[in-house]
């Protein structure tokens, strides 16, 4: 039976947040956490622009803006993007597919919790001797010979959210594959669904290579191993394949779920089914596939030899194919299409063209001898935030627009939402657009300042003041929270009127069990067809019966907090501090400890039962048990 | 479902890893962990490979002076006896057989740890024989940590095994823990399949070229 308390205070709403295995109140804890570092890492970038707005700036070290530009990089890309797009999956797709829970509620659990303690041991590095300093890549070259601890906390930081983004794509897997409703055939799913599908497959083989090279760099630089030592045998170029192997993907991982809400936003505000369907599946599965063949032009200047550029910069190109088919989709949507210009809308039209500039820049670089002009300049830094800021980024704010009722029951205010748009559009633009100019007049990337005289003045200056209109942008969305939370006017199942896919046809939020009896899927567009034939309700799949719930569980945090513990242990014992290995072993005997208990203690979970739900029917959000 | 009902052989599923959603899900998610750790294996064989006979200077000791068939030989036959004394029980385990199934998982688990034993001694040995060590050169370390994983892989296999044994030792099967018994012999054929490799590339290889 659940324990979960009647009582609501708020020292029982933290206990069920730290508690919980719901995938929809574990998305509301990657979108806080996620949003916190972003937040973090948004800071960084300010410090970074404001370093660089004039020659000769000595606002921050040298040493310091190493650092700065290290942490912006991870904690935007591991920290903040990643976990905001798990937070988004976790919403809102097993709605999409009809189902109660995810196969793995307690997986899920700890995968937050992992990449929770992992976020915030990296975050620790600030306040305990400095933080690394190797930039996000980290090349073994430079981060061997990195001092202090701070690359310790990213190899072990960066280890232990990694684990917990490995088990959040292997639950996502299964769950697409298990736990589909009747009906919801694979080529009837919405596309945020395959695309959280394939990014997870992409998690699955990205990821291990990842984990691979951390452990050899966690063994150099801790353990007295020479992975990367040269004097010793080794090799540092290992360290620059794994990662990009890792990499490459992992930008993939990234754009492909932003790619699934952008789809989701234009069919549902052209008020169209998505055209092509069938060959936007087609360019998402392509997309994943090719993504791991293109890790080496990372490396066209490394010395490979022209025979492996060449295969690398060729396939790096066809690339550009699926994402056009892609974007011709996107297009022959709102073609014809009755458009309304809703936030969510705003951002995905302009993302269109914002992220076609990023590609066009990804072509450019793919072609092998001229990226040697490109290579390490400012225009890569304009090229990755193109495509970064103007897809991924851009997704989230449209993201969190689009699916903010569905997740809290309140519309975020239009008339806000278009200011944040302008202010973010527009200093997005102004940023990063001048970047390619600055790189092509041979402006390096991570340096710490430049010298006056050199036509760099004016466009540093510009690309300072877009990220001030940027951060009004993201402040204006955090009082746009702040205020819609305050007034809380409740919204109903489909507040933008023209919800296509089956999440729209519960209420705002769901309750927790989801659905009380599984939806019958006739067709691609669901909730769609069935308002086409003047329902507003699914078809039921069976009858109303029980429901069978997992437990709540505190065991995820305590499995997580074992490895962050054991993190400091690792890292100290080379300093031969008496307790680092006391540490070590106790944090891992935590972890291990926690993983017997919850093998060898039966959870069956618990069943809610059928009338219950049928009282429930008007008020259905508290939590019965 | 209800987890502790009582089965008989004749009422006992066909597929009792499968019969329920629990089971279904752990199954094919257990495959795709697989798929995963394959790559994790993956990548240190290719570290391996890049960083074989990689030593700073000549007087280290290279693949060729270090290993020895016979004892690797050993460990390849426990090991791989292993594997099939695993599929013993899954037959039992397959027939509603819980004693034999036991038996076969304690034979296992037994043969693991001699194949355990034979490694630390393989290891000692080359520290004290050769020098060879994770820290004395490129090649050492790319060595003792891809056996090493594997080693670890079959710790962790061991006490998994262990712990489910002890568990269950009291109650049975049912439908609530078939699936955990299932997938635990998964994993132990996964390390077997990946000795065979070690086999290959490390052993073999490293005694012919
Ligand atoms: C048409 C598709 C694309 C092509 C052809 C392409 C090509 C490239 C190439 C050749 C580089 C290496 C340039 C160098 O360092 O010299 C690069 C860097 C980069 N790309 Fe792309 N790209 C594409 C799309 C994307 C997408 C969709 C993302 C992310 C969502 C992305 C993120 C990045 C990042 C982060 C870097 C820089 C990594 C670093 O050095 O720190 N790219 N791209
Ligand atoms: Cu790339």
């Amino acid at each position: 039976m659940s324990t979960i308390a009647q009582k609501r205070g708020f020292a029982s709403t933290i206990w069920d947040y730290l508690t919980t295995v719901d995938h929809k109140k574990i998305a509301i804890l990657y979108l806080i956490a996620g949003g916190f570092f972003f937040l973090l890492g948004g800071i960084e970038a300010m410090l970074i622009r404001i370093q660089l707005a004039v020659p000769n700036n000595d606002f921050v070290s040298a040493g310091f803006y190493n650092e700065l530009l290290t942490m912006h990089g991870t904690t935007m890309i591991f920290l903040a993007a990643m976990p905001l797009l798990l937070g988004f999956m976790n919403a809102i797709m097993p709605l999409q597919i009809g189902a109660r829970d995810v196969a793995f509620p307690f997986i899920n659990a700890l995968g937050f919790w992992l990449f929770f303690f992992g976020g915030v041991f990296l975050n620790l590095s600030w306040f305990l001797g400095g933080a690394p300093d190797a930039g996000w890549t980290s090349y073994a070259s430079l981060s061997l010979a990195s001092e202090g601890h701070g690359i310790d906390f990213y190899a072990l930081g960066l280890q232990i959210s990694g684990f917990g983004t490995l088990m959040g794509g292997i639950n996502f897997l299964v769950t697409i594959i298990n736990m589909r409703a009747p009906g919801m055939t694979y080529m009837r799913m919405p596309l945020f669904t395959w695309t959280t599908f394939v990014a997870s497959a992409l998690i699955l083989f990205a990821f291990p290579p990842l984990t691979a090279s951390i452990f050899m760099l966690t063994f150099d630089r801790m353990f007295g191993a020479n992975f990367f030592n040269v004097a010793a045998g080794g090799n540092t170029i290992i360290w620059e394949h794994f990662f990009w192997i890792f990499g490459h993907p992992e930008v993939y991982i990234l754009i492909l779920p932003a790619f699934g809400i952008f789809s989701e936003i234009f069919a549902t505000f052209s008020r169209k089914r998505l055209f092509g369907y069938s060959s936007m599946v087609f360019a998402t599965v392509l997309i994943g596939f090719l993504g791991f063949m293109v890790w080496a032009h990372h490396m066209f200047t490394v010395g490979l030899g022209p025979v492996a550029n060449a295969i690398f910069a060729v396939a790096t190109m066809a690339i550009a194919v699926p994402t056009g088919i892609k974007i011709f989709n996107w297009l022959l949507t709102i073609w014809g299409g009755s458009i309304k210009f809703t936030v969510p809308m705003i951002y995905a039209v302009a993302f269109i063209p914002s992220f076609v500039m990023g590609g066009v820049t990804g072509v450019m670089q793919a072609a092998a001898p001229a990226d040697y002009q490109y290579h390490d300049s400012y225009f890569i830094v304009a090229h990755f935030h193109y495509v970064i800021v103007g897809g991924v980024v851009l997704a989230l704010l449209a993201g969190t627009h689009f699916y903010w009722p569905k997740m809290f029951g309140t519309m975020l205010s239009e008339k806000i939402g278009k200011f944040t748009f302008f202010f973010f559009f527009v200093g997005f633009h102004l940023t990063f657009f001048v970047q390619h100019f600055l790189g092509l007049m041979g402006m390096p990337r991570r340096v710490w300042t430049f010298l006056p005289g050199q036509g760099l003045d004016t466009g540093n200056l510009v690309s300072s003041v877009g990220a001030a209109f940027m951060a009004i942008g993201v402040v204006s969305l955090l009082v746009n929270i702040v205020i819609t939370t305050m007034k809380n006017e409740r919204v109903g199942n489909d507040p933008w009127g023209d919800g296509r896919t089956l999440e729209w046809a519960l209420p705002s939020p769901a309750p927790f069990y989801n659905f009380k009896q599984l939806p019958l899927v006739r067709g691609l567009d669901a909730y769609w067809l069935e308002k086409m034939e003047g329902k507003d309700t699914l078809t039921p799949a069976e009858p109303i019966g029980d429901i069978h719930m997992p437990n709540p569980s505190f065991v995820p945090v305590v499995i997580s907090f074992g490895l962050f513990v054991a993190a400091f242990g690792a890292m100290y014992q080379v300093d031969d501090k008496p307790w680092a290995i006391p540490v070590l072993i106790i944090g891992l005997a935590i972890t291990f400890g926690a993983m017997l208990y919850r093998s060898i203690k039966d959870d069956h979970g618990f069943h809610i039962h059928k009338e219950d739900l049928m009282e429930d029917d008007d008020d259905n959000k508290g939590v019965k048990a | 479902m209800n987890a502790d009902e009582k089965y008989t052989p004749q009422t006992w599923p066909e597929g009792p890893e499968r019969a329920t959603l629990e089971g279904k899900n752990k199954f094919l998610g257990f495959w795709f962990f697989l798929g995963g750790e394959t790559v994790l294996f993956a990548s240190l064989f290719a570290t391996y490979i890049a960083l074989k006979d990689k030593v700073p200077s000549p007087d280290h000791a290279l693949a060729k002076d270090l290993f020895e068939l016979p004892l690797v030989f050993v460990m390849t036959m426990l090991l791989l006896t292993s594997s099939l004394t695993s599929v013993y029980a899954m037959y039992h385990l397959k027939n509603y057989d819980f004693k034999k199934m036991q038996l076969w998982l304690v034979i296992t688990v037994l043969l693991g740890l001699g194949f355990l034993g034979c490694e630390i001694y393989e290891f000692v040995h080359y520290y004290h024989a050769f020098d060879h060590t994770f820290t004395s050169s490129a090649f050492g370390s790319a060595f003792y940590t891809l056996t090493g994983f594997h080693g670890a892989h079959v710790i962790f296999g061991l006490a998994w095994f262990i712990a489910l044994i002890v568990r269950n030792a009291g109650r049975g099967l049912n439908l609530y823990n078939a699936p955990k018994f299932y997938v635990a012999s998964l994993y132990w054929h996964f390390i077997d399949v990946v000795w065979v490799f070690i086999f290959t590339v490390v052993y073999l290889m490293g005694m012919v070229g």
